[in-house]
């Protein structure tokens, strides 16, 4: 058990997890801002193109996309990142990552602005606070409180989604577990380390947003 | 209440004036992006006619497409009922009230949560292929379907077990104090109402089992990906056969979500439950409940009072 992990790189495999998933984090969290501000904004148009790629994206399986990318978008229509094929992959599943949760964090962070009860704008208003004043120091620390939750749970979601990555070559945690199982006998031991090593990854985030979310909860 | 009721107040002159000109700037956005695709894939020549006119002749459906939907479908179907059981089951376990069933049965859960059901899958099937479990043919099936069952299963798991803490404390304390044993409570005051107003989420966890099907492309088995796939290999058209099998994907979820909101609308006009209990994130893929993280705010009883007459 011991020796066959040692003779794979078990560690490299989950820095490369962590790495995917830390990138794809980031780009997901830039990109669901952006819609955010579109599905929520006064201009129907912007809000039709936030809602468009919500619907889109959030119905389509996460496999599909990253095969697309290698098979379609990489190989067909040239669109490479990168020359190296494998960075070239390890990339185009970042992007993908970052594409497919920004539609989840985009809906986390309309939820926390969809829990602020209509008085705290109307108070704001009243007491003669400008639009600007009201966004900053009413509205939106309460809108990001009301998203941790949802938040927590899609960065949880994206780290264990980061094994899609596997399908297209990337050889993340899920991808040397599969070839240790199928070369190495006695794979039962390898498949619960490897369970482990994500049940280590996820386990503090959710305790850890968990806790975020009761304590930094408005009271109502 | 909707974001811009709250965000925004009603528009004057000078901000119906930003909003249209921020109408011609998003709609010009649209129209750009709508272009670049376009382009892109017209100089790619996956826009010319002989890799579209595939998809009008029966051979592409009835040899790629329609078996395609039949793997996702089948596995999605078998998966949802067997995760309906192992949810059941391990829900009822985790209200039990010996100490032990319930750690047991919250340790399966939170395990079977945390682990990615790629993982789950890719591990079935090399023990499954390796010690002949099942007849060879239908192994990839028997791997899909049993991460399938195990991940959903223990989201269906937490959904009864925080359906039943939903419910208002009056009716279990009714049946308490009616003479009925915890037990009977649970099973014939609580679960009944409890797996009504889940029935949205449920289906919204259709969803989440139909997209994650498709993870089966990673251990062969013959979905609707691995079909589009061939299909792009057999006609030269990957990039349409991909697209095609998108816009399938998109239109079965899509039609299961709405099915989803119709359902709860209805249970909203019963007066006799304690209201719908609503998904509000139901089909993000593995992801709508995390090991020790907040499964509570994805299901809570509805804020709007349900019609009393």
């Amino acid at each position: 058990m011991g020796e066959i992990l040692a003779r794979y790189d078990f560690v490299g495999a989950f820095w490369l997890t962590i790495q995917l998933s830390f990138w794809s984090a980031l780009g997901a969290l830039m990109i669901g801002t952006v819609l955010a501000v579109l599905r929520v904004s006064p201009v129907p148009v912007l809000r039709l193109l936030g809602t468009a790629y919500v619907n889109l994206i959030r119905n389509t399986p996460l496999t599909l996309l990253m095969v697309s990318s290698i098979l379609g978008l990489s190989l067909i229509l040239g669109l490479r990142l990168s020359n190296d094929v494998k960075t070239d992959a390890f990339l185009w599943a970042i992007v993908m990552l970052s594409v497919y949760h920004a539609a989840f964090v985009c809906e986390a962070l309309r939820s926390g602005v969809n829990t602020i009860p209509a008085g705290q704008a109307e108070a704001a208003r009243a007491i003669g606070l400008t639009f600007n004043q009201s966004l900053t120091e009413v509205l939106l620390p309460q809108a990001f409180r009301g998203s941790i939750a949802p938040l927590g749970s899609t960065l949880i979601a994206l780290i264990k989604n980061s094994t899609v990555a596997s399908v297209i070559g990337v050889s993340e945690a899920a991808g040397l577990m599969a070839t240790i199982v199928e070369n190495e006998t006695g794979g039962v031991p390898v498949f619960f380390v490897f369970a482990l090593g994500f049940v280590v990854l996820t386990l503090p985030l959710g305790v850890l947003f968990t806790s975020l979310s009761r304590r930094l909860a408005v009271k109502r | 209440m909707s974001a811009q009721n709250v965000l925004f107040d009603a528009p004057g002159p000078k901000a119906r004036l930003r909003h249209n000109i921020l109408t011609v700037v998003g709609a010009l956005l649209i129209l750009g992006i709508l272009y670049l695709v376009l382009a892109k894939l017209g100089q790619a020549g996956q826009l010319d006619a002989a890799k579209w006119t595939p998809f009008l002749t029966a051979s592409a459906w009835t040899a790629y497409l329609i078996p395609g939907l039949i793997g996702t479908l089948s596995a999605a179907a078998i998966s949802v009922v067997l995760a309906g059981i192992f949810g059941l089951i391990f829900g009822i376990g985790r209200l039990a009230t010996q100490r032990w069933i319930r750690i047991v049965c919250g340790i399966v859960v939170e395990f079977f949560r945390a682990v990615p059901v790629l993982l789950m899958m890719y591990f079935a099937f090399t023990i499954y292929s390796r010690n002949g479990v099942f007849l060879a043919t239908i192994n990839p099936l028997m791997a899909v379907v049993t991460a399938l069952t195990l991940y959903n299963g223990s989201v269906i798991a937490e959904l009864v077990r925080s359906g039943v803490h939903a419910l208002p404390k009056g009716q279990s304390e009714a049946g308490l104090s009616v003479g009925l044993t915890p037990q009977q409570t649970l099973l014939s005051i609580q679960l009944p109402q409890a797996l009504v107003a889940m029935l949205p989420a449920l289906m919204g966890q259709l969803v989440v089992v139909i997209k994650d099907s498709a993870l089966g492309y990673g251990i062969t088995y013959m979905e609707l990906l691995t079909w589009s796939k061939t299909l792009g290999s057999a006609y030269a058209n990957t990039v349409p056969a991909y697209i095609v099998a998108a816009v399938l994907f998109i239109l079965l979820n899509y039609a299961m979500t709405k099915l989803a909101g119709a359902v709860e609308q209805r249970l909203r006009k019963r007066p006799i439950t304690a209201g719908p209990l609503t998904n509000t994130m139901p089909n993000i893929v593995q992801g709508s409940a995390e090991p020790g993280g907040p499964i509570d705010y994805l299901i809570e009883p509805s804020h709007d009072a349900p019609p009393r007459d």
